[in-house]
């Protein structure tokens, strides 16, 4: 699934100032709904959309050691400018929705995002 | 090749610049991309440990022949248990850490699974140092 689809289906804004033709080159393959950065290093594999609720700077970090494509912060949850930034710097794209966790994590599901066809 | 950093406990918030340093040097001397993800992890989990627990310290990052070498010092409380400590699920962490996302008792566990070899020496009331190989 290209980001620009997971934007459509989660009627999110963009954070980290990407145009709908640069969303469109992004392709992701799985999506992580969690929390817990911890259990993210232990268990993400690649090309994924990471969704959240938490904000601070180790969850853009966390993304960075996991080549991890996108994160998307859920419940309306907006993060402070250094946080935008150091996505930016570092080639990650932010989304935020005011769906939650779980509804987020359906919505892309019911999608096909992450569903194993075999 | 040796880098170091000085990981400092004060400032949480910029835990993991020195993993994200040492990963851009590795990606500079073209180092295979799955190998790079795993030191970076394995890096990324033992300084925020370094910071967390042990109050900061340093790291000291070397790539020679082989093998990335990797070892974290501090001058923390050490670990009393380390059978505990290296039990999935087992954490020590404060509620403002586990806030933050983390404490969830895979920081040892998940280090041990992307390294090579891990060595752990730890010292109640002295630090901990713990010494990490990723073979190349």
């Amino acid at each position: 699934m290209r980001l620009s689809d997971v934007k459509s289906v989660l009627n999110a804004k963009v954070l980290s100032g990407e145009s709908e033709s640069q969303l469109n080159e992004k392709e992701i393959h799985t999506a992580c709904g969690c929390d817990l950065m911890s259990d993210v290093l232990a268990f993400v594999k690649d090309q994924t959309l990471l969704l959240t609720g938490l904000i601070n700077s180790q969850v853009i970090r966390t993304a960075e050691m996991m080549d991890i494509v996108a994160v998307c912060f859920v419940r309306g949850k907006m993060p402070t400018e250094d946080v935008i930034e150091l996505a930016k710097e570092k080639g990650i794209s932010l989304l935020q929705t005011d769906y939650p966790l779980y509804l987020s994590c359906g919505l892309l599901y019911s999608k096909g995002l992450g569903v194993k066809n075999d | 090749m040796i880098k170091r950093y000085i990981l400092s406990g004060e400032d949480f918030s910029i835990a993991g610049e020195a993993s994200s340093s040492f990963k851009a040097v590795l990606k500079k001397l073209g180092i295979d991309a799955g190998i790079i993800r795993r030191v970076a992890i394995a890096m990324y989990e033992a300084e925020i440990n370094t910071i967390v627990h042990g109050g900061g310290g340093e790291c000291e990052a070397e790539i020679e022949g082989n093998k990335i070498t990797l070892v974290f010092r501090d001058q923390g409380p050490g670990i009393p248990n380390l059978d505990l400590a290296m039990q999935e699920g087992y954490s020590t962490a404060t509620e403002e850490i586990r806030e933050l996302g983390f404490g969830a008792g895979m920081g040892l566990p998940n280090i041990k699974k992307y390294t090579d070899s891990m060595n752990i020496e730890t010292e109640p009331g002295k630090g901990t140092t713990v010494t990490l190989v990723i073979n190349l």
